[in-house]
């Protein structure tokens, strides 16, 4: 505008150093920061209660191997509420995969050498739930909490039936050894999150999917009058979290040895919490799969805290819900704050 | 600062400074108004004009200056003592609720009440006295507020200060959603209210307005008043200008040069319609021509270009893009064809607003410069930068928050997104809504440039000043049918008001 003016360009390689930090902070750190203080203070209250049993290295797998199963749900979930929706059914559906995989053994559709086949049904009624959720939500018009809600009840009923709702144990060797294994010392079922995390990740930060998801979220009129697929792409993010919920299915089959409709009951509400502490906005148009990854470990790290120190899991279930207020508090005060500069 | 004489005063606002994380917002800021006035507040996007007003709503705490209430000095904590003190707000997103009734509306918040319990009744006649007393005693108080129209919205939150027993009320920028008719009809209702000794904050940035409405005008520039208190009568307005830009304007409209006889056309739209909202719409666009649609607010002006972008789907009728048809209803099909919609609202239909201005430049295209579908966001940088050059975006800086920019500079993304689009037919609704004059001069200049590049351009507006400036033919449109096209050379505004009030008679 005036020729006068001799002001630097502010971008460049020459940055200075406070603007590299305050970068960092207002940028996906800054929004982790908080979480990874809660995280660190936990670990800190379960080596004060617990000790040498808690800040044993056998522990720590403990605790990631037990929140891989509603990591990768959760995972899933992140895309979906990123996008502006949300899935209830993902609970039911790990009964439904978990009933329909053993069945297929049961059956004998799956042998000891073709156990892979009952992964794959799984996985892919997982998806085929989450594809009629989609079309339902993009094209019926039906918000998604009435159309999840839905599926929630058809699915944990059609596993009843299809189970008779009795327990269907699996003992295929070849499947449990794999699932029950590990690689370099670390349980194939955290490697499974840790995989699903990576993807995930690298899917919404990095890929033209993740940025129509974001865009969605955001404004999904603007999405559409700018000419993305909203409706398609809408119908792809629950099938993805399908997907994530028929993986969950096979985790928690192999986990317990048995297929049974009530697998999976309440991970739902577990992997909506860990989305929202992790830093996601219910609301849309922002998601962070760190952030959900944090909070799926806070969860995990507290409840081996609460289990190492015997207490019942009502008390578990009230500090839990002190907890999910007071992070979603402090969470919400950090994204003010690097959201202002 | 040297305090003033306060007893004529109202209000007087002192030295007001206000900053956000270190940006100065307010620079001190000075403000009179006395009781019975109409007190204009003037300045472009981001001078500090709603800064200010949330500061005298209480909704912001200064960080410094002196606020003084008849006389005696005060402090704003929250809203509901700015209510207290008589001060009421009419946000220009009407704050009111769609679901309940005019009364309810009114009330919200001070229901009439004995332990609980309402009383209807009461409640009921005294809105119709605030209604009479806003010359609208023929409302229905038990009406519900969503089957209203704006202005009738707009009465409804003046009712509601009324209530509260307000002695001045602040107006952002309430014409903008209105069209001529209904502008006459607020100013109306501003003049008796102003009769009645209840001053009036009234902020704007059209200038034909406020001299016909302004008793006096304080102008900020840059958070700070450049002039307190002037008489409206006595400011020419080439010195308005000069106050709120810092610099002299003379040609709003860039001139327009003829589109040569042999230029392709590139939209034809032939037998348009959508069944209820208009009916047989046939006009031509060639390259480098500006085609502008005029008509009152509901005309159908709006939804005959979502018709052609397939936002809507066409009940018949055919929209074309240089000689190959369109699907109907296709947003996508209409895009790939080269195609590209500006919004009417530009913040709910048209922005992504907490991402940066790079990722909306590149809304419609961020695929293509992906590989393997792996997001290539130094590209997209770029690009953007590439434009925020070319459009003279101002802050330049690709990674800021879009909801922080101007409106003027929100309306330069969209621009920028579909010209890196590559697209060719350009729909543009209300471009310059909520942009202020410095600005408008420069989305005027930008579009005719656009149309010198050899795009072809549709611009619908509800001033009919702009559309007659900008385009080279003029559809006139009342209620849903076209009722003359024109080369605008040949008609002036007077012309195209008559034709729509005929048109909405007949």
């Amino acid at each position: 505008m005036s020729e006068t003016t001799t002001t630097p360009a502010p971008s460049g390689p020459g940055e200075s150093q406070p603007n590299v930090f305050r970068r960092f902070l207002a940028g996906s750190a800054g929004r982790n920061l908080g979480l990874v203080i809660a995280l660190v203070l936990i670990v800190i209250v379960g080596a004060i209660t617990g000790g040498e049993r808690f800040l044993d290295l056998g522990n720590f797998v403990t605790i990631v191997r037990y929140g891989s199963i509603l990591g990768v749900v959760a995972i899933g979930m992140t895309f979906v509420i990123t996008a502006g929706g949300i899935d209830l059914s993902v609970g039911s559906l790990m009964g439904l995969t978990s009933v329909v995989a053993s069945l297929s053994w049961v059956q004998t559709a799956a042998t000891e050498t073709t156990w892979v086949l009952m992964v794959v049904v799984a996985i892919a009624v997982g998806g085929l739930a989450g594809f009629i959720n989609g079309i339902v939500i993009a094209y019926g018009k039906v918000v998604p909490f009435i159309a999840t809600l839905a599926m929630l009840v058809a699915a944990r009923g059609l596993a009843e039936i299809f189970a008779n709702k009795s327990t269907q144990v699996v003992n295929v060797t070849g499947f449990l050894q794999f699932f029950r294994g590990d690689l370099l010392g670390i349980p194939w079922l955290i490697w499974i999150f840790v995989l699903a995390a990576v993807v995930g990740w690298f899917l919404l930060a990095r890929t033209t999917y993740g940025r129509r998801t974001i865009a969605i979220g955001g404004n999904y009129e603007a999405s559409r009058l700018a000419g993305l697929k909203v409706k398609r792409h809408t119908v792809s993010l629950y099938v993805l979290s399908g997907l994530a919920a028929g993986i969950a299915g096979v985790m928690i089959l192999a986990r317990t040895n048995a297929g049974t409709s009530t697998h999976g009951q309440l991970y739902e509400l577990d992997a909506i919490a860990a989305v929202v502490v992790g830093g996601t906005l219910l609301v849309g148009g922002r998601g962070t799969i760190v952030g959900t990854v944090l909070g799926v470990l806070i969860f995990s790290a507290l409840t081996n805290i609460f289990t190492m120190n015997n207490l019942n899991i009502s008390t578990q279930q009230v500090i839990k819900g002190v907890i999910i207020v007071v992070a979603v508090l402090l969470q919400q005060r950090f994204a003010a704050r690097s959201s202002r500069t | 600062m040297i305090k003033g004489d306060y007893s004529t005063s109202l209000l007087s606002m002192r030295g007001i400074t206000k900053s956000f994380a270190g940006v100065k917002a307010l620079k001190g800021v000075d403000l009179d108004v006395r009781a019975g006035e109409v007190h204009c507040v003037l300045g472009q996007n981001g001078a500090g004009k709603s800064t200010l007003i949330k500061v005298l709503s209480g909704a912001y705490q200064p960080d410094g200056g002196e606020i003084a209430w008849n006389g005696e000095t005060v402090t704003i904590p929250d809203p509901v003592a700015a209510l207290e003190l008589g001060v009421a707000t009419m946000y220009q997103e009407l704050d009111v609720v769609d679901g309940l009734t005019i009364t309810e509306n009114i009330y919200l918040g001070h229901e009439l009440s004995t332990a609980g319990v309402l009383h209807r009744v009461a409640a009921n006649r005294r809105t119709r006295e605030l209604l009479t007393r806003l010359g609208h005693g023929d409302l229905n108080p038990n009406r519900e507020v969503g089957t209203l129209s704006a202005a009738g919205k707009q009465i409804v939150s003046m009712a509601r200060a009324l209530s509260h027993d307000a002695k001045l009320i602040i107006m952002d920028e309430p014409s903008a959603v209105l069209d001529s008719e209904e502008v006459n009809n607020l100013f109306r209702v501003i003049h008796e209210l102003t009769e009645q000794g209840i001053a009036i904050v009234y902020i704007s940035h059209r200038l034909e307005e406020i001299r016909q409405i302004g008793d006096r005008i304080t102008v900020l520039k840059d958070g700070a008043s450049m002039a307190s208190g002037l008489a409206v009568a006595d400011t020419p307005t080439p010195e308005l200008i000069r106050l709120m830009t810092g610099r002299t304007i003379e040609h709003v409209f860039p001139s327009r040069r003829p589109v040569p006889a042999d230029a392709p056309v590139l939209l034809e739209v032939e037998g348009l319609a959508l069944r209820g909202v208009f009916s047989e719409v046939d006009f031509t666009v060639r390259a480098g021509e500006v085609v502008g649609l005029a008509g009152l607010v509901g005309s159908g002006r709006s939804e005959i270009l979502e018709t052609i972008y397939g936002a809507r789907k066409a009940t018949a009728g055919t929209v074309s893009v240089a000689g190959s048809k369109l699907r109907a209803g296709s947003v996508r099909h209409a895009v790939n064809a080269g195609i590209g919609l500006s919004p009417e609202e530009r913040k709910s239909q048209g922005l992504l607003l907490e991402e940066p201005v790079y990722k909306n430049v590149t809304l419609a295209t961020f695929a293509r410069y992906a590989r393997i579908s792996v997001l290539d966001e130094r590209r997209e940088r770029s690009v953007a930068r590439e434009q925020i050059d070319a459009l003279e975006l101002r802050p330049a800086d690709p990674d800021r928050t879009t909801r922080n920019l101007s409106g003027g500079n929100q309306q330069k993304i969209l621009l920028a997104r579909w010209v890196v689009e590559g697209s060719r037919v350009l729909l543009l609704d209300e471009p310059t809504r909520g942009v202020d004059v410095g600005a408008r001069s420069e989305i005027y200049a930008l579009i005719r440039r656009l149309a010198d590049a050899g795009n072809a351009i549709v611009v619908v507006s509800s001033e009919i000043e702009e559309v007659l400036g900008l385009a080279d033919r003029l559809l006139v449109i009342a209620e849903g049918r076209v009722l003359t096209t024109t080369d605008s050379d040949s008609i002036d505004e007077h012309g195209v008001l008559d034709l729509v009030m005929k048109g909405t008679a007949a």
